[in-house]
């Protein structure tokens, strides 16, 4: 039991940051292709006011998620780091210049500077998801193997499964930050950008669900056990859950009603994660370590679970305090387009 | 009980695989992301703590200058907080990535120090946000009041790091048999018997290293004639935090010495050099340790200082490097030096800060003479060199064990390829973020102070 309940706090771990960390990649992602400088700088101007107050918060999941594997799982944690480390160290660089060149952007002082940090930042924005999916993939794809560097240190990240994974958490990230970014900025009162957040939610949601489809099959032939899970029994319940709550995430952005889409499209990518669990059960890593091999003595899980209750009691109140006041727009900055800062 | 120092075995690896050649590498890359991370580990821990304590004079007083000052440092924090954010997450990463093996072996026993510290941060992450975002848009009391978390989180989570650290030094909360690892008490290790001195030596450092760096940049301005009410409040908030806390730091160094003679007197006798155990050592000043003789050369001894400092008792036994065969034992002079450049700092530190407190209590104003200001200036980035030295004493001090006399770095470290190619990315990218950083922070500092008040 208290393994399970361990990996439970992996699964919100990693559905909060597949959401809210997935998020803040996917404003950089339509930083990135939003256009030149003036084309471009409203809707940067927009990603900029959305990102600013949360987005340490938000990354703060991914840390919360190493801890706990670490603590939890340790002898699973070893093996993921040591194999992958070439993905996982290039999201590391990632997380530096991303978090380096958005904090940087805001105090830009001309557009020559603002575009330089820009490209860095939406660039990571782009790398770090996709190689944490890579990485996500060659685990779900059983190719981490017990031990130090016991894994194939290119395969087991260079391969249908994790390619697959690394694309749909870089379009993933993109549909979310849309349908977020269309909320904010109907709040800040900018139709027109409330329009092509609409349009790139659409857009991206559609493009997200067909390749999420479309990689059954390459999951069909790269991991059959992971395929076997997913179609079947709660593995399939998961992912019905997810196609439905995509499917009315796309209805409710077409009507215009944001503040539900946000919850759908939450829902969404909590039902993957939670599939992959099922699919890939009994194991941790799958065809190598089971759940309980990989589980630390219970009087560590039990410390675990005992601090996070706790932790929560303190970090609940004050994340609801946050995105009270991020919603209330008390924290709001005023919306101004990028590029116009830097206009007499 | 100081029980980990009894067992006599080494750990069996977790982790099946072989160990690496690329120890020094992996180190060296450790070492590097720590000596990025901690400076800004100082101005999470103090630099709170002084804007709310300029935020809440302006409570009391309505003086604006107080707010715009306030204002400003907790923009600054708030760079550094985000900078923090993805060293420190380079660091957690760098733990798996580097040393798969140590994590797979003992992860279970002090892992849960990081969960309390990523509660803490959390809370941090959370509040820092509200308080700078909120300014003018809450009241000034409710603003003022989600300072407070972003003081105790700060002091919390590096009280979890720092707990860790005081465990790979004296390990303690599990139990060996046949080699492994059993039985992990994450509490007893947690609260192991390095933690208190350890966190409260940082925490003071925090203070010293944060407020010196802040006032020499205050201290500057002074020196080209800016004087006003908002420099001179800046000048004096940073010399009172790190005036209080450095002559204290001294104290507490003495603590930390001594409970290092008891619980790693192999280190302890690295930092001194001292070959044989005797009693009445001698503390040696300067010179450079020569490893064929067994002796410090070129320094100057004094009698029986070292048994005196390390057990208060002139005449105490204190251990030598001898007691080890030669492979367990640290390198000898990059802890001796770093030691005493610590010191050497520190004292002078210590009495700058004296010279302050002196002047400020006496005539109620600051010191006039220009060579005061120069002082306060070159003690900012001393104070960095010195906190920098301190943890190459502790960690290069360790040595050659990751945890005390139970696992060898060499065992800890990964299997996988290509550290250089890693190692020298890095750099680079350091490089590009310490340029980055000090360029926006010049920018902030050239926005006239009013700016604040306005926004």
């Amino acid at each position: 039991m208290l393994p399970q309940l361990c990996l439970a706090l992996v699964i919100v771990g990693v559905t909060a940051y597949g959401v809210l960390g997935s998020a803040d990649f996917g404003a950089g992602f339509w930083d990135l292709t939003a256009g030149g400088a003036e084309r471009g700088g409203r809707i940067r101007g927009m990603v900029e006011r959305s990102m600013s107050p949360v987005w340490e918060a938000n990354h703060v999941w991914l840390i919360f998620v190493l801890v706990i594997v670490w603590t939890a799982f340790p002898v699973a944690f070893g093996s993921i780091f040591s194999t992958l480390s070439i993905p996982l160290f290039l999201a590391a660089l990632g997380i530096i210049f991303r978090g380096t060149a958005f904090a940087l952007r805001g105090h830009a002082a001309t557009m020559k500077e603002a575009r330089g940090l820009g490209a860095l930042f939406a660039l990571s924005s782009v790398l770090i998801p996709f190689c944490l999916g890579a990485a996500v993939g060659g685990i779900a794809s059983g190719r981490v193997e017990v031990g130090n560097a016991a894994g194939e240190p290119f395969g087991s990240w260079l391969n249908p499964t994790s390619v697959l994974v690394g694309v749909i958490a870089v379009l993933n990230g993109a549909y979310l930050a849309a349908v977020f970014l269309a909320g904010d900025s109907r709040r800040a009162g900018q139709p027109d950008l409330v329009r092509a957040f609409r349009a790139r939610a659409l857009g991206a949601g559609a493009l997200a669900g067909l390749v999420a489809l479309g990689g059954l099959l390459v999951l069909h032939s790269d991991a059959r056990a992971l395929y076997d899970g997913l179609t079947s029994g709660g593995g399939l319940i998961m992912v019905i859950v997810s196609a439905l709550a995509g499917v009315a995430t796309l209805g409710l952005v077409w009507a215009e009603r944001y503040g539900p889409a946000r919850l759908t499209s939450a829902l969404a990518v909590a039902a993957v994660v939670v599939g992959w669990a099922l699919a890939q059960d009994p194991y941790f890593l799958p065809g190598r370590l089971t759940l309980r091999q990989a589980a630390a003595p219970d009087a560590v899980l039990s410390v675990v679970l005992i601090s996070m209750a706790v932790g929560t009691l303190i970090l609940a109140p004050s994340l609801a305090y946050l995105y009270r006041l991020t919603l209330q727009g008390r924290l709001d900055q005023d919306y101004e387009p990028l590029d116009q800062r830097f206009r007499p | 009980m100081p029980g980990a120092l009894l067992f006599a075995a080494q750990v069996v690896e977790a982790l099946p695989g072989n160990a690496q050649r690329d120890t020094e590498l992996a180190r060296q890359m450790q070492a590097l992301s720590l000596t990025v991370h901690i400076p800004i580990v100082c101005f999470g821990i103090a630099f709170p703590a002084m804007f709310l304590f300029v935020e809440g004079l302006h409570l009391r007083t309505g003086d604006q200058t107080y707010k715009a000052l306030a204002k400003r440092w907790s923009k600054v924090a708030l760079v550094l907080f985000a900078v923090g954010v993805v060293t420190g997450t380079i660091l957690s990463f760098e733990f798996g990535l580097l040393w798969p093996s140590f994590m797979a072996t003992f992860g279970d026993v002090f892992g849960i120090g990081f969960a309390l510290e990523g509660i803490s941060f959390f809370v941090e992450a959370i509040f820092i946000a509200i308080y700078v975002y909120g300014w003018d848009r809450l009241s000034p009391r409710a603003h003022f009041l989600t300072g407070v978390p972003i003081v105790v989180s700060g002091f919390t989570g590096s009280f979890n790091v720092i707990a860790v650290n005081g465990w790979m030094n004296t390990p303690d909360g599990f139990d060996l048999v046949g080699g492994r690892v059993v039985n992990p008490r994450p509490f007893d290790a947690l609260f192991n018997q390095n933690m208190w001195h350890e966190i409260i030596h940082m925490y003071l450092a925090g203070y010293i290293v944060c407020g010196f760096i802040v006032a020499g940049v205050y201290a500057f301005a002074w020196l080209r004639g800016r004087r006003d009410h908002y420099h001179r409040t800046a000048l004096v908030v940073c010399l009172a935090f790190a005036s209080l806390a450095a002559p204290v730091q001294v104290v507490v160094g003495d603590w930390a010495g001594r409970d290092v003679a008891k619980s790693q007197p192999v280190k302890l006798a690295a930092l001194e050099g001292l070959q044989r155990t005797e009693r009445g050592a001698p503390f040696t000043i300067g010179g450079i340790y020569d490893r064929d003789k067994g002796e410090v050369r070129y320094g100057i001894h004094v009698p029986k200082l070292l048994s005196l400092l390390a057990r208060h008792d002139p005449n105490a036994r204190v251990i030598g490097l001898e007691s080890v065969k030669p492979a367990d034992r640290p390198p000898v002079n990059v802890v001796r030096i770093a030691f005493q450049t610590m010191v050497g700092i520190g004292t002078g530190l210590a009495l700058l800060g004296a010279l302050f407190f002196s002047t400020w209590l006496r005539k109620g104003r600051l010191p006039r003479s220009r060579w005061f200001y120069r002082a306060v200036m070159a003690a900012g980035p001393l104070s960095f060199v010195a906190l920098i030295a301190g943890w190459i004493t502790t960690e290069v001090g360790r040595q050659p064990w990751i945890v005390y006399k139970l696992m060898r770095t060499t065992q800890a470290v990964t299997s996988a390829d290509g550290l250089a190619v890693g190692y020298a990315g890095l750099v680079a990218v350091y490089i590009g973020l310490g340029a980055a950083v000090v360029w926006l922070l010049r920018r902030l500092a050239r926005r006239p102070a009013e700016s604040e008040v306005a926004g």
